[in-house]
């Protein structure tokens, strides 16, 4: 049955394909094998249901089906799809273009654009490219695991307001949000939607790990409007808070605290074993987070807050006798 | 999937496809299409009884077979495959984007070319691309090294920092795979010194140094299987219990937990485990308050003791 309805639609693209004038659906039916001849009333019910699945498909496969009239006078409309709708541009890539098409064809590891790109990349053979072999050893990959990806991917493409349950770090219920989806950004790893939450009348970043349960599309496609010249990239990175605004002098010993040093802006030694370097943050209890994991090794001398977050951080655990007593 | 939405733009994109190619092998045109060679001749039995209307001989699609080659020669008007559709082109614009934009990645040059290529020929469909975007950790110094090693197949030297042990050491690594997994890069190699294959995270390089002697990685040498992330938990693996504080809820995200119990208000306790648990005595000195070491006791032990030996240098400053 599914090799008679491809040949059927197969046969109905190159008829449509093939013609100038808009064929009404009397036309398509006498052209296109497969729709049946009979007369009668039922016949004639279930070809008409059968063509207007075929046309939702056709347009679900991005096949630009036309519809209008031959002239003024005609009140039957009809189809037809122009070539020069259908047909994929002229496109030729030199070796090292196509190497890199070759390459970025491998990043998506994980649906829809792992799939986007298969059926891309046919279509790109189809048009005469020859993707080589991508180069020895080299394997970037992009994942997409968060289960709300795919539905937060539609709604920024397709611009349609989406809602869903959103749990945010700190707060203990999680909330349901209404929002216009702008974009989708991976950073550092993890993909993050960028968004006006209409709930609270203002630009939010959530992250898609923390979306909890289905991510409901709402109102119609192409309602989104997004502000001109704006940053997703850059609301992401802001919203992580990761521009420094402040310098901290940390005693560090000599060869520890390697990825503390990789983002010194000075060092200078501080008797033996030991050095001092600078390092600039922006918030002083992430700062913290980052230096008390390297316990004696490294010593905030100032600015006293984040001092101070250290000193907590490491009282609270030098504190804990509660779990130290039990078995 | 299978059916007509599979089936359909294979077709569409096939007749092009073998128009341009006359005389190609089966195995290669079903290797390029992804399917088996008998998919293929079913493919193309059902296209030769497919054409325009009226459907007589000459209006058929014609396809010849010789030996094991195909030609196919009257196309019926299908002589260029369907545009990109928006997921498609998205997918491609953004991949070749993120090539582009992640230093030392990829020769930018020959990429913007072809994005600027595959961006005229998808039109109005890769408009919807400008909203997608991703920001990989390039290495940008580092990176071109490890692709020129892996190139010409030459040992790597390294200075390496070893975050579970806080230590820089140097090793010589046969380069094997380059890696870029969740936004991060890390190059896979036979490393001389450990005598077994390891994975390095390029951020954590400190110098690096493409020597002149010829890269042998041993051929059963097994590589990692990443399509489960980066880390995987083995037997002999600690299996750490954390108590988290709200504030800590990001390390449930963060780190690859085999259990996450909900306690309410927010708080969690997470079963995690690992190879080493220096890393684990770290996050737990970071975390404070906010995150607890419930298991194993010892490990509890040695976070205590960290903290006061800690509080001790800076009662001292």
């Amino acid at each position: 049955m599914a090799a008679k309805k491809t040949e059927r639609l197969l046969n109905l693209v190159i008829c449509l394909l093939a013609t100038r004038r808009y064929l009404t659906v009397q036309q398509i039916r006498e052209a296109v094998p497969g729709y049946g001849a009979g007369e009668g009333v039922a016949e004639e019910e279930a070809f008409r249901r059968m063509f207007e699945r075929d046309k939702e498909e056709l347009r679900d496969l991005g096949i630009p089906l036309e519809t209008g009239s031959n002239s003024g006078w005609d009140d039957e409309p009809g189809y037809r799809i122009a070539q020069r709708d259908y047909q994929l541009p002229e496109i030729a890539l030199e070796p090292d273009e196509a190497a890199a098409l070759g390459l970025a064809a491998r990043l998506w590891q994980s649906a829809p654009l792992a799939g986007a790109t298969g059926s891309a990349l046919l279509k790109l053979r189809a048009a005469g490219i020859e993707p080589p072999e991508s180069a020895t050893g080299l394997e970037p990959r992009i994942g997409a695991t968060e289960p709300a990806f795919e539905s937060c991917l539609a709604g920024v493409v397709q611009g349609q307001v989406l809602r869903f349950v959103y749990r945010t770090a700190g707060r203990p219920a999680p909330e349901s949000r209404q929002v216009e989806p702008w974009g989708v950004v991976s950073w550092h790893g993890r993909w993050y939607l960028v968004a006006h939450d209409l709930t609270r009348q203002a630009t939010r970043v959530f992250r898609l790990s923390r979306i909890t349960g289905p991510v409901t599309p709402e109102g119609p496609t192409g309602a989104v409007l997004i502000p001109e010249g704006s940053d997703l990239r850059a609301m992401v990175v802001e919203s992580a808070g990761d521009t420094p605004t402040t310098t901290a002098r940390v005693r560090v010993r000599t060869g520890s605290c390697w990825e503390l040093r990789r983002t010194a802006t000075a060092t200078a030694p501080d008797g033996e074993g030991w050095e001092i370097v600078e390092l600039p943050y922006s918030d002083h209890r992430r700062f913290a987070d980052r230096v008390a994991g390297y316990g004696a090794d490294a010593v905030v001398l100032s600015p006293d807050e984040a001092r101070l977050s250290v000193v907590r951080r490491l009282t609270a655990l030098a504190d804990d006798t509660a779990a130290e007593e039990s078995p | 999937m299978s059916g007509t939405l599979e089936e359909l733009p294979r077709l569409l994109a096939l007749v092009p496809y073998l128009l341009t190619r006359p005389g190609i092998a089966f195995a290669t045109a079903a290797a390029d299409f992804g399917i088996t060679e008998d998919r293929l001749r079913k493919d193309l039995n059902l296209l030769w009884v497919c054409g325009l209307p009226g459907h007589y001989p000459g209006d058929l699609i014609e396809i010849d077979f010789e030996g094991d080659t195909i030609t196919l020669s009257d196309p019926q008007g299908v002589v260029r495959p369907l545009r990109l559709s928006v997921d498609e082109a998205l997918a491609l614009v953004v991949a070749l984007r993120t090539l582009a934009e992640t230093p030392g990645l990829a020769d930018p040059e020959p990429v913007l070319r072809a994005l600027a290529k595959v961006e005229a020929a998808a039109g109005t469909a890769a408009a919807p691309a400008g909203r997608v975007a991703v920001a990989l950790e390039g290495e940008g110094t580092v990176l071109p090294l490890v692709r020129e090693a892996l190139a010409r197949r030459k040992v790597l030297r390294l200075v390496y920092w070893t975050a579970g042990r806080d230590e820089t050491t140097e090793r010589d690594v046969d380069p094997v795979r380059l890696l870029v997994v969740e936004g991060s890069s890390y190059l896979e190699g036979w490393c001389r010194r450990a005598e077994g294959m390891r994975v390095f995270h390029l951020g954590r390089v400190q110098q690096l140094e493409v020597l002149d002697e010829d890269a042998a990685p041993p051929g059963d040498a097994p590589s990692r299987d990443l399509s489960q992330g980066l880390f995987q938990p083995a037997p002999g693996d600690t299996v750490v219990r954390l108590a988290l504080e709200p504030g800590a809820a990001w390390v449930a995200d963060f780190y690859p937990c085999d259990a996450v119990e909900e306690l309410g208000d927010g708080r969690q306790v997470v079963t995690l485990r690992t190879s080493g648990t220096a890393w684990i005595r770290r996050l737990a000195l970071s975390l404070g308050a906010s995150g607890r070491v419930l298991e194993p006791a010892w490990l509890a032990q040695r976070v205590r003791e960290d903290a006061r030996s800690a509080l001790a240098a800076y009662a001292d400053r």
